[in-house]
């Protein structure tokens, strides 16, 4: 606000110069920014008007609630949450950077623009872990009469409302034997496969408590098909964010800004990374938190 | 500070002068980042261990307090980090005002999936039966009946 004084006494329409005083470039990644934040706003509403058409929809704190080498400990939130975190403090390195560059100072911008690169790769390594984590899951869900062992996927949603018990019990009878040896294993740890294996049908099934199983229908597909696409979607935008800060490394490293006499370019690079950083503040929001 | 006379175009006439305060201002918004996102994962935290028990009005209010508390975040971002605070009045409206469509947008098709909702609700008892939640445990023993083949 200290700079509003000095450019009120600026006639700034009166000719022969930008009247919003900022460069070409930089005016039009602003304008890019907008238009791709209603892309992002469409996708976010399309999904919050399909989750406000259904009855039920599944808990985020069931289906996000791993952490990569805790087993199946319940761990709401804590994954995404240094996600997040990572995504903020490669931020802050991208605004030092652009900070370096307002002082000309080309191994600040390097060594800012570095860790930038390390963050975003480390947040599309989580993102990978994430997405593998739950396209390989296993859970056991009630479908068409059998219990049958299914992973979160774009269509597959196996977080529906618990099933009824009475129909739990009559799906086991007709569930391969392949999938009641899974079944057992969950929660006998003791028994080997080959011992499973050599137990009758009705022996594997007598194993199981139904009330313990917490066996579940099918959820609303849209599901997996809103948070793949959108994650997918942001993930995407990340991915391109690291090229360009690579490209805008080895330019700067090549002193191609020296030669200009202005880091401008970091500066719009700059913009499009805080706007990814900005995207997952509302995705973050929409899929994790509410 | 002195160095700062880049030439970027004979157009732009005036140069912001980063000082030390912003590598202070950065630092605080970081802090202030932080921080927000540390209530948010509490309050969502407390959603996950149900401490807010069933009351589903009190969970809508939590949930409405991190939207707030989200927009701030978003407020933090744009404002310091892509620092649009500081460009020019003019500038900013041309960004900020094509954005107030969102509220349009958000309040139309939220309202629209809902009222889908309940039309649905009341013309179609088999999309009613089936994904009605059930409210509890307890209460699911009491109607075994209730299967999911849709028989009616």
């Amino acid at each position: 606000m200290a700079t509003t004084a000095t450019t009120h006494q600026t006639k700034w329409w009166s000719g022969g110069k930008s009247p919003f005083n900022l460069e070409y470039g930089k005016l039009m990644m602003w304008y890019f920014l907008m238009s791709d934040a209603f892309t992002f706003g469409a996708f976010l509403i399309s999904y919050g008007s399909i989750r406000f058409s259904q009855n039920y929809w599944p808990d985020a704190n069931h289906v996000f609630n791993a952490f990569p080498g805790a087993g199946h400990a319940d761990l709401p939130l804590a994954f995404v949450s240094i996600m997040t975190f990572i995504l903020i403090i490669s931020s802050v390195t991208m605004v030092l950077a652009v900070h370096a560059g307002h002082h000309m100072d080309r191994k600040g911008v390097m060594k800012y623009l570095l860790w930038t690169i390390i963050g975003g790769l480390a947040f599309l390594g989580c993102q990978a872990w994430e997405w593998t984590h739950l396209l390989t899951g296993e859970h056991a869900a009630l479908v068409d009469g059998t219990i049958k062992l299914l992973p979160q996927t774009p269509s597959i949603n196996p977080w529906g409302q618990f099933a009824d018990h009475a129909a739990v019990a009559e799906a086991l009878q007709h569930t391969p034997k392949e999938t009641l040896i899974s079944l057992v294993h969950e929660h006998h740890h003791d028994l080997t496969h080959s011992q499973l294996a050599a137990m009758s049908q009705t022996d594997l099934i007598g194993q199981l408590d139904v009330a313990s199983m917490h066996v579940r229908n099918q959820g609303p597909p849209a599901f997996g098909s809103y948070f793949f696409g959108i994650t997918g979607f942001h993930g995407f935008h990340v991915f391109s964010g690291v090229v360009i800060n690579i490209i805008m490394l080895i330019m700067t490293y090549k002193g191609v800004f020296d030669h200009r006499g202005h880091y401008l370019m970091i500066e719009k690079a700059g913009l499009y990374w805080h706007f990814v950083d900005l995207v997952w503040v509302f995705v973050f929001l929409c899929f994790y938190l509410i | 500070m002195e160095q700062h006379h880049q030439t970027i175009s004979p157009e732009v006439t005036f140069h912001h002068a980063p000082s030390d305060d912003t590598v202070k201002r950065i630092w605080k918004t970081t802090w202030v980042l932080s921080g927000i996102t540390l209530v948010e994962l509490a309050l969502g935290f407390g959603i996950a261990k149900s401490w807010y028990g069933d009351s589903s009005g009190l969970i809508l209010a939590v949930k409405g307090v991190i939207c707030i508390l989200s927009l701030a975040k978003a407020f933090y971002i744009v404002s310091i980090f892509m620092h649009l605070g500081d460009e020019i009045r003019n500038m900013i409206m041309t960004i900020v005002v094509p954005l107030l469509l969102f509220v349009w947008f958000i309040t139309a098709f939220i309202w629209d999936g809902n009222s889908y909702k309940n039309l649905r609700n009341k013309y179609d008892p088999y999309f009613k039966e089936t994904t009605m939640p059930v409210k509890h445990k307890e209460e699911k023993k009491e109607v075994p009946a209730e299967n999911k083949s849709g028989k009616e």
